[in-house]
């Protein structure tokens, strides 16, 4: 019985048949990497349309830069550099709701941070007001502010991997993450004074 | 209220929050057909992978006339003829200048 199984090709070999020409050796390639690079965006962007964009250009943009891919890394880090940059981006041309002030965080929020302070156990099952308390605080943060607390803190990753991903130096993502993490700190004050002052 | 504190425990919150990596249906078809259209043909690259393509064909036409012409020679036995023919057509002009005069 004849094996009627189709050899799936290697991500070398399929960006080699887009340089060639192929384009449609692309297909496979957005198939296998769009559910990491959609968990990334969301990260950035909470409405799904602003998602589906941010994916997009990655994707496009990978097309259109395929020839600077050199492959001494994985095809994955490589996409992955260019969905952080892409998500930097959109963070620093949609500062979305800036004019918002810190009297906009709803009683459920607001409640999520007493209870945090007094340390109720009841905290941890509001876990959906403890996101919704998160969201807030990072659409607060300047861009790169919040682009350093998600790679650092929030995915854990190292300085150099952080370094890596953004294109900035060691120095300069140390830098930036302190500045980030007392930039965080100032708005909790902020929200805190709003609630208790 | 301890800031250090909740700031730790939000960003514990945040890390226990994975974000969802669903994807729309067929969104890679949409992504190709974005591709599609964006696609433009550099003509100097399309005449450059004609050549590229045409170079195997040349190359076996080339090795096929060339055996062709030597078989037919040998099959005549007459290389020397051969050689003759064309010396007398290559000066067949100038020969014609003297009877210009």
């Amino acid at each position: 019985m004849p094996d009627s199984a189709p050899v799936e090709r290697t991500d070398a070999e399929l960006i080699a048949a887009v340089l060639s020409g192929d384009t449609a050796s692309f297909e496979p390639l957005v198939k296998k990497y769009q559910p990491r690079v959609f968990a990334t965006a969301r990260r950035y962007a909470r409405r799904e349309n602003e998602v589906e964009d941010i994916v997009q250009e990655v994707f496009l943009k990978a097309f259109q830069k395929l020839r600077s891919y050199r492959g001494e890394a994985p095809f994955e880090h490589w996409l992955m550099r260019l969905a952080v940059r892409t998500c930097y981006d959109f963070l620093r041309f949609h500062l979305r709701n800036r004019e918002a002030n810190f009297t906009d965080i709803s009683e459920q929020d607001t409640d999520w941070l007493e209870r945090f302070n007094t340390g109720s156990a009841e905290a941890n099952e509001n876990a959906a007001a403890a996101k919704e308390l998160v969201n807030r605080v990072m659409n607060k943060l300047s861009p790169a502010a919040r682009l350093v607390i998600t790679l650092l803190e929030i995915e854990d990753r190292s300085v150099k991997e952080v370094a890596a991903l953004t294109g900035w130096s060691v120095p300069l993502v140390k830098v930036r993450a302190f500045r980030a993490r007392a930039e965080m700190r100032k708005c909790l004050e902020k929200m805190a004074k709003n609630k208790f002052l | 209220m301890n800031l250090a504190e909740v700031q730790k425990k939000l960003l514990t919150a945040a890390r226990a929050d994975r974000p969802s990596d669903t994807v729309p249906y067929a969104f890679e078809k949409r992504i190709m057909t974005r591709i599609a259209s964006l696609t433009v043909i550099d003509p100097l690259m399309l005449w450059n992978r004609i050549l590229w393509r045409a170079t195997a064909p040349c190359v076996a036409i080339m090795v096929l006339l060339s055996a062709w012409t030597m078989l037919s020679g040998h099959r005549r036995g007459s290389t020397e003829a051969l050689a003759a023919d064309l010396e007398n057509t290559m000066l067949a002009p100038f020969e014609n200048i003297g009877e210009a005069w």
